[in-house]
């Protein structure tokens, strides 16, 4: 009988913003990321969550020989630290040494590539798995697409290529009756495990933890540890997935997220048979024990889940359109700072920011980009494409401006 | 209530907010008593009793319009202000007498033209006085000191009131900031628009700017702006904005639709631009070619440099016309589907009309969008939380 296990995976991503990229900037100026902006950001979160929590998981690691967990990193991610807080880079090179903390495969540049151009999906999966091991010495072994994303034939993809596992979301319509506090095969596949999030217990954390209009705030380590061990029967794992900044930024530190998880853990781990997993090591620890099947692509973004956040109105279809269609073209240049350049374009937050469905709603504050709003997004985004075009086009002779 | 004007005798705005609000508060059961300052029929207008002041046709009136501004230094500006003041002050007698028979609860006057007479009818009742304020002297003189007689009402009037209405938060700031008002005395209530009242079975000619559809079907997109011509509207940026756009991409055309006291001014800035051939300006239009101009158009730019409300803006969306609005106007808190600048960016407004002018999806987004928001702005909301003002300031002086 295997221990019954929390399997703790966090997301940590910062993207590259554009900056408030005019006409008059088109076919002259070819510097599209706002630096400054950037930098501002990733040095306020790497102070909200990125220190304390690495030096909370950390101490957790060295307290409680049975702490694990997992984390992905996107390549824009760790290119941001580099550049401006390197120091954040060891904190996670020290998780990773303990053994105890698995990294998980994505696309580097946090793209939905996968549903636009599986070409340049796997190079972006190769590039980013090739980042881990130059810098943590770790091979990755199981998927997990951007904002969650998942079907069937993303599972079938992720077992041809050699990965283990796979992750998603664990949305009731498509459960129904079954739990997802269990492993599970994807249909169709033979090699590969699915873990699904259990996403009322993860969003008591990630979301509502300091929701003073929740009927369960102020929430403590007491009453969520409970939960969980409701969640856990025996056998069984509880798949808890957040973003990583959710710990300081999302919650900031003086709601008392740090401490109450901190408490949590020690508490958990007092229970008789309850431990913790890697991704991978619940994979071994845990033979599927049923088939799902998602044909249509389930996220974990929204009360929708689904990809409208990012796709869903004709400005974002537009832009990715526009983007992808320039692939061929880009590549065939060889110009690495034209071809870095549109992969960062590729970052699903910049279709993110073009999503009208708070505004048309009224709910503005719903909204959370860095531009005023999601036309202004668009606009900049649009800017910045016809001056790829016009680089195509002036510097490498190929492509019409014209798209 | 106590107004210079409603349609079809309006100079713009002001008419037809007093007309919208007046209805549908009459609609929520107020009986109101409506004074102008001249004498002349309102066909259609059934649901108050209209009392004329003065025994002036509204045709023939010499300087009364409610925008004009009334800069010292010419004469005949300076003969106007002494005309207009001498039609105030025959408004105010009127007032009186009008007051002692049909005693008022509440007292509503709109903006400086009728304060003197509201704060006179305030005296002898002992009624409350609401004042609304849709425009001050500082929006009308484009943010400069404008006339001190003008401020000196103004301040008279904001301060005998008992409750301030203010057409947005850009204008209770003004209030707070240029007169020194408290800000409790003061609350937004934001016009509207009722998307019915243009349903009246219009129909799009598109025969009235032939031109300039021809000039569509080759691909061309008008941006307009339906205005009048006053330094208050900030149209020397919109024409340099319009040259700059001109620069970068040249199947734009712009549509001044109005007329004013800066209309040589701009003919000869766009000429000196090199773009009086993109610039086409129509002169003051009313009736089937004010509404044909909205719809002949693409874009809508609202470039006020201080703008209380603007009601056009609603008017443009409802016609699919993208907009974009500087932030100075106070219309820009009640749409979230719209481009924003700030009246000086020159370049910002080229760089959104381009973009609008560019892709279908930008164009639409917003043209769809706002349509949806600003149906949902109703005078029968406005009408709820002007009565219940009334009602504070009934209970205010009670005390």
């Amino acid at each position: 009988m295997s221990k019954r296990g929390i399997v703790l995976y966090l997301h940590v991503h910062q993207p590259y913003r554009l900056r408030n990229y005019s006409v008059f900037d088109t076919a002259i100026n070819h510097d599209y990321f706002d630096d400054d902006k950037n930098e501002q950001v990733f040095r306020k979160v790497a102070d909200k969550s990125y220190r304390p929590m690495n030096a909370m998981l950390a101490k957790l690691l060295d307290k409680h020989p049975d702490f694990k967990l997992s984390l992905s990193i996107t390549g824009t991610f760790i290119e941001q630290a580099q550049m401006w807080a390197p120091d954040v880079i060891d904190g996670f090179k020290k998780l990773v040494d303990t053994g105890r903390v698995e990294i998980i495969s994505e696309t580097y540049y946090h793209s939905l590539a996968f549903f636009y151009n599986k070409a340049e999906f796997e190079h972006q999966v190769k590039i980013h798995k090739d980042k881990i091991r130059e810098l943590f010495g770790v091979e990755t072994s199981v998927f997990r697409n951007t904002e969650l994303s998942y079907n069937d034939e993303m599972a079938k993809w992720a077992e041809n290529y050699g990965f283990k596992g796979i992750l998603a979301e664990g949305w009731d319509p498509i459960l129904q009756w079954r739990s997802p506090n269990m492993m599970y095969r994807p249909a169709g596949t033979k090699n590969i495990s699915l873990l699904l999030k259990n996403y009322k217990l993860s969003d008591d954390v990630a979301f509502r933890f300091s929701d003073k209009d929740w009927a369960s705030w102020p929430l403590s380590a007491d009453n969520y540890n409970e939960w969980v061990n409701m969640a856990a029967d025996n056998n069984s794992i509880v798949n808890l997935f957040m973003d990583y900044e959710t710990f300081g930024e999302h919650q900031w530190h003086d709601t008392g997220i740090f401490d109450f998880y901190e408490t949590f853990v020690g508490k958990w781990l007092d229970g008789e048979n309850n431990t913790f997993y890697t991704v991978s090591g619940a994979i071994d620890e845990f033979e599927p024990v049923s088939e799902i099947s998602m044909p249509y692509t389930v996220t974990w973004a929204d009360t929708e889940r689904d990809l409208t956040a990012w796709t869903g109105n004709s400005m974002q279809q537009e832009a990715l359109h526009y983007i992808y269609a320039l692939q061929d073209d880009i590549l065939r240049t060889g110009d690495e700072k034209l071809i870095d350049d549109w992969r960062k374009l590729q970052t699903s937050d910049n279709f993110y920011y073009i999503c009208t469905k708070w505004f048309a709603d009224g709910d503005v504050h719903a909204y959370f980009s860095p531009y005023d709003s999601p036309y202004d997004a668009f606009l900049y985004y649009l800017n910045v494409v016809r001056d790829l075009r016009y680089r195509l086009h002036h510097d490498h002779h190929t492509g019409g401006l014209n798209g | 209530m106590l107004g210079w004007e409603l349609p079809p005798h309006n100079s713009g705005g002001l008419g037809v907010a007093c007309y919208h609000m007046s209805k549908a508060l009459s609609l929520s059961g107020a009986k109101i008593d409506f004074v102008v300052p001249y004498t002349a029929k309102h066909p259609g207008i059934d649901f108050m009793t209209i009392h004329g002041a003065t025994k002036i046709l509204p045709e023939n009136r010499y300087m009364l319009g409610a925008y004009d501004i009334y800069n010292d230094k010419t004469q005949k500006s300076a003969d106007g202000l002494s005309s207009m003041r001498g039609v105030q002050l025959q408004y105010i007698k009127f007032v009186e007498k009008l007051i002692k028979k049909v005693k008022p609860d509440v007292i509503h006057c709109h903006d400086w033209l009728t304060m003197e007479a509201g704060v006179r009818a305030k005296q002898v009742t002992g009624c409350p006085l609401v004042v609304h304020v849709h425009a001050t002297e500082f929006d009308r003189s484009g943010r400069n000191n404008g006339n001190q007689l003008v401020h000196d009402i103004e301040y008279n009037g904001l301060m005998m009131a008992d409750r301030i209405i203010a057409v947005s938060g850009i204008t209770k700031n003004i209030i707070m900031d240029k007169y020194s008002i408290p800000s409790n005395k003061i609350e937004v209530v934001h016009n509207a628009i009722d998307a019915g009242d243009l349903d009246d079975g219009y129909q799009y000619d598109n025969r009235t700017y032939a031109y300039l559809e021809a000039l569509k079907d080759e691909g061309f997109t008008i941006v307009s702006t339906i205005t009048r011509f006053t330094i208050q509207k900030g149209l020397f940026h919109f024409i340099r904005a319009a040259a700059r756009a001109s620069e970068k991409y040249d199947k734009l055309v712009f549509l001044l639709a109005g007329d004013g006291e800066q209309r040589d001014e701009l003919i000869k800035l766009a000429a000196d631009l090199g773009i009086s051939d993109k610039v086409f300006f129509t002169g003051f239009v009313r009736g089937k070619q004010w509404r044909d101009a909205y719809s002949v158009s693409d874009i809508f730019v609202m470039s006020s440099v201080s703008e209380p409300f603007g009601l056009t803006a609603l008017e443009a969306a409802h016609h699919d016309n993208a907009l974009i609005i500087t932030r100075q106007s106070g219309v820009g808190e009640v749409l979230n589907n719209i481009f924003r600048y700030d009246f000086w960016q020159e370049d910002v407004l080229a760089d959104q009309m381009i973009g609008i002018a560019t892709s279908t999806a930008l164009r639409k987004s917003l043209t769809e969008n706002v349509k949806k928001e600003y149906t949902r702005i109703s005078w029968s909301d406005a009408a709820k939380s002007c009565l219940a003002i009334y009602n504070t300031a009934k209970r205010s002086l009670a005390v």
